[in-house]
């Protein structure tokens, strides 16, 4: 009787989902420990910002979720833009525009006033993208 | 008439005489006067119960009983009384039963105040230890009587001694009759315990100490099973946190005293209970106590005797488990492998027949899943798993060896470790290596072949470039493991194969060397001192390192000083590994120690044309290096093989007596006390090693010549190293020598050197350094003189000259040093001396500060941050309140050590003391967000993570400043360094 999502009587949407590694702490470079260099913002800076947020319906993480991807997130730190792109775990997701609001709140708190962002879902993931 | 006692004997003891007297009182017909007049009674009786005698016992008792009929606001004085006539020991037998029988009868017990239901209890508690066999012969009666005591019983001191009376009741096997379910029923009305203390409670009783007795009460008998195990599975199925995790801790208790008969009926649902805990939890420790439960299930099945007709329940059990959890094996990349894993595990190390059946079913599945995955990060989660299963194996020894489950799978496990050895991804290889080290743990398993295999395999790995460090080091460690167990196989297949390694590296040091031979030659020095962790291994690879550190010294090559360090790295590891084994211990320290001893005194001589790597012998580094492994080479000696080897070391320093050394023909005299050229005189530094390494108890030949060569060399200006590790050595030997005339001597000269030395010329911060490794030798065991030192050291602090070295000189005596002074090199070092240090010292810092002229005021304050920096948290937070304002006035000082000892010092306190540092916040946030623009990173990041701790206020102080404080932030946010950037997030973020 265990297949599934058969286990929790039916009360969560996705109850054995795909879950991914979570990749480790940034490891600090030399570079990073030198007073003298300036370190860009770059795409992993965002994504450890935005990657240990919690899924509303699991104890998962975003990331172990595979909800965000270091490779959806663009980034360019002399121009002062940010675009993420994510991808609910099922097409139907009623969560989704939580998760995306989650991540726009986070990222309107932890970076400078000059970025500008965007944050959407990975187009052809989502029943209704528009939201 | 009653309940008096007749007057039978003429003269009256004093018990009844009192009663008497108070005859008029206690026939009132006021129900007050009554009270009063008993209380009096029993209060008496309570302080001199000792003396009544077994006549007066029984007049008493009779009289008491027959107040119980009373009207209800006497009663509690008569159960006080009765309580201290429960006391008594000359109570005749058979009252204490128709005491409790008239208690049961005539009281109700849930009626009365707390404290006189408590004054019941105590009662019982009292006969039940006294008079254990009477209340039995009381049968069932009793349980029933004490079951309507306690029904309703609220208050939770009450239940603390009715939880332990139920719990004596079972133990103590009284008679629980027809009334098992009324008495589980009477306490399992409490389950699971809801009860928060109140603020300010005196009787100090946690949640947990009701939870804790009420869990020995309902786990304490199988009697109980039928009914409680319904009631944990309805509990553990509820929503609320604590009552699950209160009800698999009390199912975990159970299993100690339940067998295959409580349990059988409800293992169905037990298992589902447990299992849809451990996949769909949303806590860590609900899913901990989830698989502990289900260990002790399993533990608990497996234990039972069996009839031999009856069905093994272990074995349905177990296939129950299995086929919910095997399909979930199949899939690597699903939330679920990993809590199946779980679960199988918990049920297999509870046994060893658990562990074989479900090893040997699990395992073909694995093994297989493995083939049928191609993907890295699958195949490594499913080795992962596998490697979690054969660690259970371990748990259990097989007396015959033919019957382990593994056998029959070696070869696949073998070829299967190898594949992953062989994977391009280092996570996968990294897993390999841990199993490889599990299989090899298990005796006699693995073949010589397959460990020849191994070794090839340990081999290619231990040279793996730059990027997978990881690997190497596991493949390292793997080896040293594997070493001590097969030390055969490692010495014929894999030394062999280092030796040569190291013999192209020389080879390839001759040419001139390319980047990646070197990394590979450091691999191999590394390697070889991995796999010394068996004495016959030592035996081979020590030479081997001696050996090429020779050729190095004898070919003309371009040896590098971080080359000579390599192979001291390498040595000093090894005398590591040896240090337990006291054989190999003085076999390393015997080899080595004369042959650096040579090489570097060779290396001294003076000579006309000096090679490179003669100077490279005498360099600072390379002889730090040397030192370490000297040392490490010492430490662990026995007293008596030390002694023998003093004897050679000390002359050789002394008189220049080098017979005792290898190749010992050298051109000129060893002179390092009387050689103004100075090269020799470097080599006090191995001397220091070796003297300030041995076990206090060995006797030093010529100490007293030896003490004054060190003291005059010290203040030697010429050379700052060696004067320096000549007053280390001193220092070293000084804190060692016992307490007495010879020793006040020793310090007498000390002084005078350092007096003399510190007025003017030449050598002031040479008599400074000896100053302060005296002053660290005395400190750390407590000597008088070191308070007398410790302040000529503060006097220096106003010194325009010394002033700053003094005051990191703090930093020195407050610290722990690598090579002399150090508790594994014998050194006497009391355990508290750093708190001691603060509290004798810190005033005087303090006071000093205040008076001192301002340009040497950040003297005072660095000396005040190094002793604070290193002081344990725990000791300091007491403290800081008082140093308040002197750390807020540090935070404007310009000198960023201060500073970031100082916030250093604050962020704990803003952690633990919220209150006091309230009262600053104005000033604290203002500084802190000023130094957060310190052009010095570290001190940025350590002023953002003050900020971050400042949230820990109480939210009333915050709230004026949290516009002020979220837009200051902004500006780190935008910070050039990233580690800024991460601090600033956590802290706008909790702001």
């Amino acid at each position: 009787m265990v297949g599934g999502g058969g286990v929790g009587g039916g009360l969560l949407e996705n109850a054995n989902p795909l879950i991914y590694q979570r990749s480790g702490e940034r490891p600090v470079t030399a570079g990073e420990e030198d007073e003298q260099v300036p370190d860009s913002i770059d795409a992993r800076e965002i994504f450890d910002l935005i990657r240990s947020i919690n899924d509303p319906e699991h104890p998962l993480t975003l990331e172990e979720l595979n909800v965000v991807e270091q490779v959806r997130v663009q980034v360019s730190d002399p121009e002062s833009t940010v675009a993420v792109a994510f991808t609910p775990t099922i097409p139907h997701c009623s969560m989704a525009t939580l998760i995306g609001l989650s991540i726009k709140v986070k990222l309107l708190r932890s970076l400078p006033q000059r970025f500008k962002m965007d944050v959407h879902i990975t187009p052809g993931t989502h029943a209704s993208e528009h939201a | 008439e009653g309940g008096w006692p007749e007057l039978k004997s003429s003269r009256p003891t004093w018990a009844l005489s009192t009663l008497f007297s108070l005859r008029s009182s206690l026939e009132n017909p006021e129900p007050r006067t009554r009270a009063r007049g008993i209380q009096l009674l029993s209060q008496v009786l309570l302080h001199c119960h000792t003396l009544l005698l077994e006549k007066e016992v029984v007049h008493l008792i009779l009289f008491y009983e027959n107040r119980l009929k009373d009207h209800h606001l006497v009663i509690p004085s008569v159960l006080q009384g009765l309580k201290a006539l429960s006391l008594c020991v000359a109570l005749p037998s058979g009252l204490a039963v128709s005491v409790l029988k008239a208690i049961f009868q005539e009281v109700h017990v849930q009626s009365l105040p707390q404290v006189d239901r408590h004054t019941v209890y105590n009662i019982i508690t009292n006969f039940m230890r006294t008079r254990e066999e009477e209340l039995k012969s009381l049968g069932a009666d009793f349980t029933f009587g004490f079951i309507q005591v306690m029904d309703g019983e609220k208050d939770p001191r009450n239940l603390l001694v009715a939880f332990r009376i139920v719990h004596d009741l079972i133990s103590r096997d009284y008679s629980l009759g027809p009334f098992v379910e009324e008495l589980f029923e009477v306490t399992s009305c409490y389950f699971p315990i809801d009860f928060t203390p109140p603020p300010n409670d005196p009787h100090g009783i946690q949640r947990e100490d009701l939870i804790l007795s009420l869990r020995t009460v309902l786990a304490s008998t199988p009697r109980f099973a039928e009914f409680l195990l319904p009631l944990l599975i309805e509990k553990v199925d509820s929503e609320v946190l604590s009552a699950k995790l209160d009800s698999l801790q009390t199912l975990n208790a159970c299993c100690a005293v339940y067998g295959q008969k409580e349990l059988k009926d409800f293992l169905p649902s037990l298992w589902a209970s447990i299992r849809r805990e451990v996949f769909q939890t949303a806590s860590e420790r609900v899913e901990a106590e989830g698989l502990a439960a289900l260990h002790s299930l399993t533990a608990c099945l497996s234990r039972s005797v069996l009839r031999a007709d009856a069905e093994d329940l272990l074995d349905s059990f177990l296939s129950n488990i299995l086929q919910d959890c095997r399909h979930h094996l199949c899939e690597p990349d699903m939330k679920l492998v990993w809590p199946s894993a779980k679960l199988l595990q918990a049920a297999a190390g509870a046994s060893a027949r658990a562990c074989d059946y479900i090893t040997s079913n699990v395992l073909p599945l694995l093994l297989e899943q493995f083939h049928k995955h191609s993907q890295s990060s699958q195949r490594r989660t499913i080795l992962e798993m596998l490697l979690g299963f054969l660690k259970l194996q371990q748990k259990w020894s097989y007396e015959d060896k033919d019957q382990r489950p593994l056998n029959g799978f070696k070869d696949q496990l073998c070829s299967l470790v190898f594949m992953a050895l062989t994977d391009p991804s280092t996570q996968l290889q990294l897993v390999g290596i841990r199993t490889l080290t599990v299989l090899g743990a298990q005796p006699d398993l693995l073949s010589s072949e397959d460990l020849e295999l191994a070794v090839g395999h340990l081999y290619r790995l231990s040279f793996l470039e730059e990027d997978s460090q990881s690997c190497r080091v596991a493949a390292l460690e793997a080896s040293g493991t594997l070493a001590a167990l097969y030390p055969v196989a490692f010495s014929s297949h894999l030394v062999p194969k280092l030796a040569e390694e190291l013999r192209v590296g020389e080879s390839n040091l001759t040419k001139g060397d390319e980047p990646t031979q070197c990394s590979r030659h450091l691999c191999c020095l590394q390697a070889l001192s991995a796999v010394s962790t068996h004495p016959s291994i030592v035996k081979e690879t020590l030479p081997l390192l001696l050996q090429h550190l020779w050729q190095v010294n004898r070919g003309n090559m371009v040896a590098q000083s971080s080359d000579v360090i390599a192979v001291c790295q390498s040595l000093k590891q090894m005398a590591e590994k040896c240090q337990q084994d006291p054989e190999s211990c003085w076999y390393f320290h015997q080899t080595a120690i004369p042959c650096l001893l040579a090489l570097a005194v060779q290396a001294s001589m003076p000579e006309k044309e000096p090679s490179v790597l003669k100077k490279v012998l005498l360099e600072d580094e390379v002889l730090a290096a040397m030192v370490s492994v000297i040392g490490t080479a010492t430490t662990h000696l026995s007293p008596e093989l030390a002694a023998q080897s003093v004897t050679h070391i000390v002359p050789l320093f002394l008189d220049g007596n080098v017979s005792f050394l290898p190749e010992n023909s050298f051109p000129s005299r060893f002179q390092p006390f009387q050689d103004d050229a100075s090269g020799q005189r470097r080599l006090i530094a191995l001397l220091m090693a070796f003297v300030c390494s041995l076990p206090r108890n060995v006797e030093i030949p010529q100490l007293n010549q030896l003490m004054r060569e060190l003291l005059e060399l010290s203040c030697c200006h010429s050379c700052p190293f060696s004067s320096t590790a000549a007053a280390k050595c001193f220092a070293g030997l000084l804190n060692k020598h016992p307490a007495g005339q010879q020793l006040d001597e020793f310090l007498q000269l000390a002084v005078d050197k350092v007096e003399a030395g510190l007025g003017s010329g030449p050598c002031r911060s040479q008599a400074f350094t000896l100053l302060l490794w005296v002053t660290k030798a005395l400190v750390l065991r407590y000597h008088p003189l070191s308070s007398c030192l410790t302040a000529r050291l503060m006097d220096l602090l106003n010194d325009p000259e010394l002033g700053p070295a003094a005051a990191d000189g703090f930093s020195l005596l407050m610290s722990d040093c690598t090579d002399v002074l150090t508790r594994a090199g014998h050194a006497e070092v009391r355990i508290m001396f750093r708190q001691r240090f603060f509290t004798d010292n810190v005033p005087a810092l303090v006071q000093g500060f205040h008076a001192a002229p301002q340009d040497v005021k950040p003297n005072y304050l660095k000396g005040l941050s190094h002793v604070l920096n290193r002081l344990p948290k725990p000791v300091l937070l007491p403290e800081l309140p008082t140093l308040l304002s002197l750390l807020l006035e540090a935070l404007s000082c310009p000198d960023c050590v201060v500073q970031l000892s100082t916030l250093s010092c604050l962020q704990p306190l803003l952690l633990e003391a919220p209150q006091v540092m309230s009262l600053h916040v104005d000033n604290l946030v203002t500084k802190f967000l000023n130094l957060s623009s310190s052009p010095s990173m570290a001190v940025r990041i350590a002023a953002l993570q003050c900020m971050h701790a400042l949230t820990r206020l109480p939210t009333p102080v915050l709230l004026p400043y949290k516009p002020q404080v979220i837009r200051a932030l902004a500006k780190p946010l935008d910070d050039k360094k990233r580690l800024v950037r991460k601090e600033a997030v956590s802290a706008r973020g909790e702001w």
